[in-house]
């Protein structure tokens, strides 16, 4: 198991201590040491005051409309934030998808070159938000990923499509329309990727059958896969 | 040869020609009576050719639209979905165990990649990461890089095979059975081994198997040598890779393309550096690059990644010598609610539960049958969530969307292939280049429609 070298986070940024001192963290339950963490001095607090005073210098003169206004926009694209096992997981509103992908890119601070792909995800009990379309980006710059979850209602089955921010988002929002049915508004050439184009219906979904025939071995019948015993 | 003029059944030549241009079904026989009659005709300079679906130099069933004019290629699409065998909808009606079966055969030339993600994942959303045996995590890792040694080679040969170099095939493969060889040693399968298990692996190495590894060690550089001084400075081979199907840094970061293509632009991004698991910080090796960011330098990168692997190898085989002494060092977690009762072992009829395990609970412990057949069949619960730990494959950044609903299933299990990802790059590599370029610009993504079409 690797230690995790924990930093400061000073004006947006992970920077070392100017020392560059780090002291062990303890695990209370096993006395073992399962992290560093920056041993700061008085330049460190210094630079992490002017960095707060500088960017206090806009928020100060703002005024409560307007700090509740930015703090809205936010909420208003975010639905929730996820840390589960260490990965986050930011839930958009479908409608702002694009713009934060954009910002996602093209910030500097954030840069999320690597386009990972779109999942699909089906969850007909959840009504209203049954179709999930799962985004996973990685930043090379700052060795770091994030994911994006966005639901669409079955009724209603549309996401903007990304590939205007990521052109690698193209076969990945084909085979999830192919898969789930999910439609990726403003996509170039929304058509199947890995089934027939003539094929009806989106083998993905948890209502589309698996399929299959029983196989005879030994004498003995074994039925289709979905027709076995199910302990779930 | 043969030509038929009619595009739809029952339209008239005028017709077909009308709407979609004048067809060819060109089965064998000379181009030029083709070009001639066209020209008798009127000449029309641009032509759509269909490449595949069943060309034997499209690394599996792929099928490419392209659109020519004279020999330059105006426009380059790739037509996938030939080898779709619903891979991931299959994994959703198995236990999580048995999903490793499924997933291994999805890009068939680096099963244990696709095992290894997925694997990774399931470990993370049961939380038992850092509860994988030691002894687990060097078998995956040697077991990983010896088959991206067999995946680069799997590359490397059949490219030679497509610019017409038998030799260089037959070498590359010569190197390959070795690896398979290994591989059907300690596994029992040449393929599609789902060898890496939730919580570890299958089963311990072999009698024999460090001494077999350590054979193929001493005899694997001179089997990269020669590869080496067969194709280094070929001149056919640098005519037809250098400089071709170029792309850059910058490409590559909008394509969102990983692995050696982005590796030959200079840029040493590898997962096993920057975002390692399994313990691959704790291992030397380099992250080789070259800034030619064309075919050739792709070559090289894997060759150099060759070496780094062996090199790897050498290092797991000597953690596991240094471990022969140390007493109960388990390959699979030591927890029971979740690790695969049965030891094992490789009979003649092939990988099974060991005799010993069977004597155990068929004729001394109820409770240990019990607990063998609820484990095998209804498996283990996983708790709600959804991870993805992705790892890098010979062919780039390879991961495993796993989602789970609390049950002994996948929920839904998504792999992100990068030969999936890099087949959008064609058109980019192949477009205003020459139809002969289009081979080798294929061939330096290595793509594996096993992969791609899952």
């Amino acid at each position: 198991m690797t230690q995790a070298r924990l930093r400061n986070f000073v004006n947006g940024r992970y920077t070392d201590p100017c020392e560059g001192a780090y002291s062990e963290v303890i695990d209370p339950s096993t006395g073992a040491a399962y992290a560093h963490a920056p041993v700061s001095s008085a330049a460190d607090v210094d630079e992490a005051l002017r960095a707060a005073a500088t960017a206090f210098e806009g928020w100060r003169d703002s005024t409560p409309a307007e700090r509740s206004r930015a703090m809205l926009r936010f909420a208003d694209a975010v639905e929730r934030v996820t840390t589960d096992f260490g990965e986050l997981t930011f839930y958009l509103r479908r409608v702002h998808l694009v713009a934060v992908m954009d910002k996602l890119l093209h910030d500097p601070a954030l840069r999320f070159e690597i386009f990972g792909g779109v999942s699909g995800v089906h969850y007909p009990a959840d009504l209203g938000r049954e179709l999930h379309a799962v985004y996973h980006l990685v930043s090379i710059t700052h060795n770091r990923r994030v994911r994006l979850e966005v639901v669409a209602p079955d009724a209603d089955p549309h996401i903007p499509s990304v590939t205007s921010v990521y052109p690698a988002a193209n076969w990945h929002e084909r085979e999830t329309w192919d898969f789930f049915g999910i439609v990726f508004d403003g996509h170039p050439a929304l058509t199947r990727i890995e089934m027939p184009d003539d094929w009806p219906g989106h083998p993905q979904r948890k209502d589309y059958p698996l399929g299959g025939i029983p196989v005879e071995y030994r004498g003995t019948k074994v039925p289709p896969p979905d027709e076995r015993r199910s302990y779930s | 040869m043969s030509t038929d003029t009619h595009a739809t059944p029952g339209a008239t030549d005028a017709e077909a020609d009308a709407t979609e241009g004048r067809v060819y079904n060109v089965a064998g026989g000379d181009w030029d009576e083709v070009v001639t009659e066209d020209s008798e005709r009127g000449f029309n300079e641009q032509i759509v050719v269909n490449m595949g679906p069943q060309h034997p130099s499209t690394h599996g069933v792929l099928r490419l639209i392209l659109t020519l004019e004279g020999e330059t290629v105006t426009d380059a699409r790739a037509s996938v979905g030939y080898l779709h065998t619903g891979i991931e909808k299959s994994m959703e009606y198995r236990t999580w165990t048995q999903g490793t079966t499924f997933i291994t055969r999805a890009d068939y030339l680096t099963p244990l990649f696709n095992e290894a993600t997925y694997c990774l994942g399931v470990e993370r959303l049961l939380g038992v990461e850092d509860k994988v045996p030691e002894r687990a995590q060097i078998i995956r890792v040697l077991m990983l890089e010896l088959n991206r040694i067999s995946s680069h080679l799997g590359g490397i040969g059949p490219f030679g095979l497509e610019l017409g170099a038998t030799t260089i095939f037959l070498q590359g493969v010569r190197m390959r059975e070795n690896v398979l060889d290994l591989f059907e040693l300690i596994t029992g399968l040449r393929m599609n081994h789902a060898f890496i298990r939730p919580g570890g692996v299958a089963q311990d190495l072999p009698a024999g198997g460090l001494e077999a590894i350590r054979d193929f060690l001493r005899k694997a550089p001179a089997w990269t040598a020669d590869l080496h001084k067969l194709i280094d400075a070929n001149a056919v081979f640098i005519a037809r890779t250098k400089g071709i199907a170029y792309l850059d840094l910058e490409g590559c970061m909008a394509l969102g393309v990983t692995g050696p293509i982005l590796r030959a632009t200079g840029l040493p991004w590898d997962l096993r550096k920057s975002q390692p698991v399994m313990g691959y910080e704790t291992y030397e090796f380099d992250v080789p690059t070259v800034d030619t960011c064309d075919t050739y330098g792709r070559y090289q990168i894997r060759m150099a990644e060759m070496e780094q692997s062996l090199r790897i190898v050498q290092q797991c085989v000597e953690r596991l010598a240094d471990r022969a002494g140390v007493a109960n060092d388990p390959w699979m977690i030591q927890d029971a609610k979740i690790g695969w009762p049965a030891r094992l072992s490789l009979g003649p009829d092939g990988l099974g539960p060991s005799p010993e395990h069977i004597a155990h609970i068929m004729g001394q412990s109820m409770e240990a049958l019990i607990h063998h057949f609820k484990l095998v069949t209804e498996g283990f619960r996983v708790p709600v969530g959804q991870a993805y730990v992705p790892v890098e494959s010979p062919k780039g950044e390879l991961g495993c969307h796993v989602v789970s609903d609390g049950g002994t299933r996948p929920y839904r299990a998504h792999l992100r292939d990068p030969s999936f990802h890099h087949m959008q790059a064609v058109s980019v590599l192949c477009e205003g280049g020459n139809l002969a370029d289009v081979i080798p610009a294929i061939a330096s993504i290595d793509p594996v429609i096993g992969g791609v079409d899952r």
